[in-house]
């Protein structure tokens, strides 16, 4: 299982290629099985390079877990996907200082 | 410190209006990814994990309160309300929207900030010692070589498209704080036999996928011919380094692969040529920058200070505080304070925005307004009056800034690592964040003593793992993060490269090794006075080796 991922442009946002456009929610990415299904999405993906709507397109592996929703296979695309596995920022320091 | 003048002024204007208009043209569909990229860099902008990243310069890792508020500034206003400072003395946002940046860039150069040559095969910010202009083992201040040296390098036309990224660094004392042997060039300010000032001028190291040390490629190089001598290296270098193999590319290679002493033949024959020109520094102009970086105007104080020592005794957490983030000032009764960015379990590195605010206030109050980020990710007060120790360690514990842990087992490098960055192959931060709290006992810690882990998310080494007195590097093991360590490293005037220990270990079991080194070093050293540096170079990897594969 697949699903294609990228950046948006303007923000540099991880973005997902989903039913409706871009997401940057994992969870309603589109998750594509067939070979004929990838190629169009990306199709749809150079699409939007073209369009400036992303950038750094890559196509990644996935699972499906308990409630069936999509999980990247390599640790790289689950911090893309879901964030850094560390606190940052204000959050860090009031976890420390707990 | 340097102020900008008219020139420095209008060109650093300049550039945020021609990068506004690039990043105009990239969105309005002028520019493709392929040409945008290499502008962007240009002007620190990289695009990581999560979003774009910005890395501002911090020439030689001195600010002022202002610009270090206008930091904490853009960390609110345009980021996630922090910032991570580099092993290059930088600061980086980990969160910038490309169409705000040049709003951002515009800000900084408000305060007499940039980012310009923080990337690219360029010649990069100048590092040097962080405790420059204070330090009592000083011969000179470095930072004004190293200004000198940024006046020089700022988009040389010749130097901008070198074959591979090119650092300097400078220490102006014996003692070297600024790992200048694992730079492409290294400076060491001394005296020769008739007290004229000059450079030891060591080139070729770096740390990488290759670590080299640095050679000394000329013992003595007067004052005045600093910018000719290397301008000559730069020119030999971009002359024969390589382009064809980006692996290949930085000057450590060609020094490796031609041979120091053919390659100072070159060296040398090229300064010879140039050195009477125009590239030698006229007198005035070393005292004009000289006179930038005078001291400012110190109180008159006695160098013991009843109330330091009366507070010592009344406060065992000021007490330790003092004891291991205080330096020696070479004015008498003052004092360079050491503020910590390890606090135990936190991310190495990162101030938020309201910690630099408030060490802004610190500077201003307390360190005649000036502030020195240093290449071990910490910020530095370098002026305080042993009499405001008390109070500037009440102002820094009220916003979690007193770990009293500066030089100790938890005073880690690390950087980003997998959680942000694009290149890394294993994560930094919770290995750092994990060992600082299997060590954060502090009769333990002092037990230890001076002890520098260095841990890289990939063998690009930023977080400098080559020369950790334990070094940890993560790879990427069949998808596994998996962290291979390194003993017996070193940046200072000894460099030395960590020779690799055994096989690597699991993400679960590399803080229970590091814990077997420790112990191990505990067991075997001399005394207390035997460091865990000298211990290794006494007794090699053999009990370490033991301890840790049985």
């Amino acid at each position: 299982m697949k699903l294609i991922t990228a950046n948006r442009l303007f923000d540099g946002a991880v973005v997902f290629l989903a039913a409706e456009g871009w997401v940057a929610d994992i969870a309603r990415a589109a998750v594509l099985n067939a070979a004929d299904a990838i190629e169009a999405g990306l199709a749809a993906a150079t699409r939007a390079v073209a369009d400036r709507h992303v950038v750094d397109v890559n196509v990644i592996e996935v699972t499906l877990d308990a409630a069936g929703l999509p999980v990247p296979v390599r640790l790289r695309e689950r911090i893309r996907a879901f964030g850094p596995t560390v606190p940052f920022g204000e959050a860090a320091r009031e976890r420390l200082a707990a | 410190m340097y102020r900008y003048d008219e020139f420095d002024r209008d060109f650093v204007a300049a550039r945020v209006a021609q990068f506004r208009d690039q990043v105009a043209r990239r969105l309005a569909g002028e520019l493709s990814e392929d040409e945008f990229k290499p502008l962007r860099l240009m002007n620190g902008v990289y695009l990581q994990l999560h979003a774009y990243m910005l890395r501002v310069a911090i020439p030689y890792g001195t600010l002022n309160a202002r610009q270090m508020r206008m930091l904490g500034h853009i960390a609110e206003t345009y980021d996630k309300g922090y910032g991570h400072f580099t092993t290059r003395q930088n600061i980086q946002f980990n969160w910038p929207r490309l169409v705000d940046i040049p709003d951002i860039l515009a800000e900084l150069a408000s305060v007499e900030m940039h980012a310009i040559q923080t990337s690219g095969n360029c010649i990069r910010n100048v590092t040097t010692d962080q405790f420059a202009g204070v330090a009592r083992d000083e011969i000179a201040d470095p930072r004004v070589y190293a200004e000198i040296l940024r006046q020089w390098s700022t988009i040389h036309p010749e130097f901008v498209f070198l074959p591979r990224k090119f650092k300097i660094a400078i220490t102006g004392a014996a003692h070297d704080r600024a790992a200048i042997q694992v730079h492409d060039i290294g400076l060491q300010v001394k005296r020769d036999d008739a007290g004229r000032i000059g450079f030891a001028v060591y080139v070729g190291g770096g740390q990488g996928r290759t670590p080299m040390i640095a050679k000394l490629v000329r013992d003595f190089l007067p004052e005045e011919d600093l910018i000719a001598y290397t301008e000559a290296i730069l020119r030999v270098y971009n002359l024969y380094g390589r382009r064809d193999n980006k692996y290949k590319a930085r000057i450590k290679i060609l020094v490796h692969e031609t041979g120091i002493d053919e390659l100072r033949k070159d060296i040398e024959a090229e300064f010879a040529r140039i050195r009477d020109g125009a590239l030698r520094l006229p007198r005035a102009d070393i005292d004009a920058i000289n006179a930038y970086f005078a001291p400012p105007a110190w109180t008159d104080l006695p160098d013991d200070s009843a109330e330091l020592a009366a507070a010592r005794r009344a406060d065992a957490g000021f007490d330790r505080w003092v004891a291991n983030n205080v330096a020696a000032h070479k004015a008498p009764g003052h004092a360079i304070v050491t503020i910590s960015l390890k606090p135990i379990g936190g991310p190495p590195g990162d101030a938020t925005a309201g910690q630099m605010a408030a060490i802004a206030d610190l500077a201003e109050r307390y360190s005649h307004d000036e502030l020195r980020i240093s290449h071990e990710q910490n910020v530095i007060l370098p002026h305080v009056e042993k009499r405001h120790l008390k109070a500037v360690y009440e102002a820094l514990k009220a916003t979690d800034l007193a770990a009293a842990n500066a030089g100790l087992i938890t005073d880690i490098i690390a950087c980003p690592g997998l959680d942000y960055c694009a290149l890394a192959n294993a994560r930094s931060i919770p290995i750092a964040q994990r060992l600082s709290e299997r060590f954060a006992d502090p009769a333990r810690e002092e037990e230890i003593g001076e002890l520098k882990i260095k841990i890289s998310g990939c063998i690009n080494a930023c977080g400098h793992h080559h020369v950790g007195h334990i070094g940890i590097l993560g790879v990427d093991r069949k998808g596994e993060e998996f962290y291979q360590i390194t003993l017996g490293g070193s940046a200072d005037e000894r460099t030395s490269i960590g020779e690799i220990v055994g096989p690597g270990f699991s993400t679960g079991d590399v803080v229970g090794a590091v814990e077997k080194i420790v112990d191990t070093y505990l067991a075997v050293r001399h005394s207390r006075d035997e460091d865990f540096l000298a211990t290794y170079r006494r007794v090699g990897q053999r009990p370490f080796k033991e301890a840790l594969y049985g």
